[in-house]
């Protein structure tokens, strides 16, 4: 299964930290049935936030730091627990900011590009259909494998990283085209416009999707900000990994005895409904996953037009942040009441600790995870909905 | 000297050799709020170890559930010299094994016997982990 170079690594011949993690890369393959390792040309690490890995992420990761593990490929983070430049400006706690910084130098010292977002592929990483990677946030494996139709499977942190250190991962699951065929159609009997329809589709769609893979028929476009909410959705209810939309994703590998199943207008509106609790928001957070340039643009052309009456965050990547200040977004935004967030976002940060209770979205991931991770109740609706309740 | 009786072929998933006494679940088990990360005690309510610990015992069970951060609860127990001796799952999944190969613990899975028939809570026994073999003495 090994080629000499692999059975090098595992021999401990390149250092401890690489035997690591390629004992960690042989041991999945094993579980996996894999035959053999293809070399991968990006990872994406999870597992950043201090509030998801806790004091046990810092031991891991300090370890491996202190057995001079490096990264071989170009390996990009997920989103850490705060803004690195405004968390005092936002009331994230100084014991928890200084945890979190800790988490990013271990990072850093492996050769990691402190990137921090959960949308890589807005910032210019864009592997190409059938390019092999090991990526780990599960919104932003959906859109490579279905969107790029790039190949990874749902890695978890640990095994990321190993993937980044080796520059390899085992070949099996979603790296093979005999298993990217779906045997689940919906069919969209209704038009899906705004980015909570596409959240609510896809929160309703994960839940019933089991271990397969949805393929929509009857959509007609959709903007890849509208697809990266759907797949994100979809991921967070359902741990979908791939999906397909007719005519539009560059893959449709449809079973012939596929099970199809409808999807109506009443059914989107129940699906929306469910997960509102109807209360007037204390916090609006948008971008969940981050938001793009076109999103922020969006949003500071609705709070011209009209300004927000509750607090509001666009969570998005440092780089895009950038950009937005280019614009004159950020400012825009920021007159409204409102605050561009970097690196992070509503769920990995300790939203619970920082004041609020009640917090409004527009993304069917966020939604499903704001009331356990966060505490909070939810408004799920539109924007010219939940901005202005 | 011990006397060899029985030689359980396994398959091998993480190096290491360790004996010591059996602790048998037969339900899956989250490292990740189900056992507490400093003592090794079993802290989840609903599990049938509840209250049990699995420190330094050879920790027998199906597979691992629940998050993914487990696999760094076990790096942990192991730091405050608590984790099992060695584990033996029926099916490993990437929790169990990740952990285990990161925190140094032996461990091996698909025995070929009935484990949770022919092994008994408190029995000695040893964890092969790099020839992937449960050796019972």
């Amino acid at each position: 299964m090994l080629t000499n170079n692999e059975q090098k690594m595992l021999d401990g011949e390149m250092g401890e930290a690489t035997q690591q993690s390629m004992e960690i890369l042989f041991a999945l393959g094993k579980i996996y049935n894999a035959k053999k390792m293809i070399p991968i040309t990006s990872a994406q690490v999870s597992g950043v936030s201090y509030k998801t890995i806790g004091d046990a992420g810092i031991e891991y990761l300090e370890d491996l730091a202190t057995k001079k593990a490096k990264v071989t490929v170009p390996t990009f983070l997920n989103p850490a627990g705060m803004d690195i430049e405004q968390w005092k400006k936002m009331n994230v706690p100084a014991d928890f900011a200084k945890k979190q910084m800790q988490i990013l130098d271990a990072y850093s010292k492996m050769g990691i590009m402190q990137s921090c977002t959960c949308t890589p592929y807005l910032i210019g990483i864009r592997p190409k259909k059938g390019e092999h990677i090991a990526w780990a946030e599960s919104s932003a494996v959906a859109f490579a494998n279905s969107v790029l139709g790039a190949r990874t499977n749902r890695e978890g942190g640990p095994s990321a990283l190993a993937s980044a250190i080796c520059g390899i991962t085992p070949c099996y699951g979603l790296h093979e085209d005999s298993s990217r065929v779906s045997s689940l159609v919906i069919n969209i009997k209704c038009e899906l416009k705004t980015i909570a329809d596409f959240g609510a589709l896809g929160y309703a769609i994960g839940t019933i999707a089991k271990n397969k893979y949805p393929a929509f028929k009857g959509i007609k476009t959709a903007t890849e900000e509208q697809l990266k909410v759907l797949g994100a959705s979809m991921a967070a209810t359902g741990s979908v990994p791939l999906f397909f939309v007719e005519n539009i994703t560059p893959e449709w590998n449809v079973v012939e005895d596929a099970e199809e199943i409808q999807f109506d207008a009443t059914e989107l509106k129940t699906s929306k409904t469910k997960l509102d609790t109807k209360e007037k928001p204390q916090l609006v957070t948008i971008g969940c996953p981050h938001a793009s340039l076109e999103e922020i643009r969006q949003v500071a052309e609705l709070v011209t037009k009209k300004k927000p009456t509750c607090e509001f965050w666009v969570c998005t990547a440092r780089k895009t942040k950038q950009e937005a200040d280019k614009f004159g977004y950020t400012k825009i935004i920021e007159n409204a009441g409102g605050n561009v967030v970097a690196d992070t976002c509503m769920v990995v940060c300790p939203l619970e600790r920082m004041g609020y209770d009640i917090t409004g979205t527009n993304s069917g991931k966020a939604a499903k995870y704001l009331p356990d991770l966060c505490k909070q109740r939810v408004a799920f609706g539109d924007l010219n909905d939940i901005l202005y309740r | 000297m011990k006397n060899k009786i029985i030689a359980i072929k396994c398959r091998q998933i993480a190096r290491g050799k360790a004996s010591g006494e059996v602790l048998i679940s037969k339900e899956p088990i989250s490292f990740l709020g189900g056992i507490d990360p400093k003592t090794g005690e079993v802290v989840e309510k609903e599990h049938e170890l509840f209250g049990k610990n699995v420190s330094n015992k050879i920790f027998i069970f199906p597979n691992g559930k629940g998050s993914t951060v487990g696999s760094y609860v076990m790096l942990q127990l192991a730091k405050n010299g608590n984790a099992p001796a060695a584990i033996i799952n029926i099916n490993a999944e990437p929790i169990i094994a990740v952990g285990a190969i990161i925190s140094k613990i032996p461990m091996v899975d698909m025995p070929e016997n009935d484990v949770f028939k022919l092994l008994k809570n408190g029995q000695n026994i040893e964890v092969d982990g790099d020839n992937g073999e449960i050796n019972i003495f």
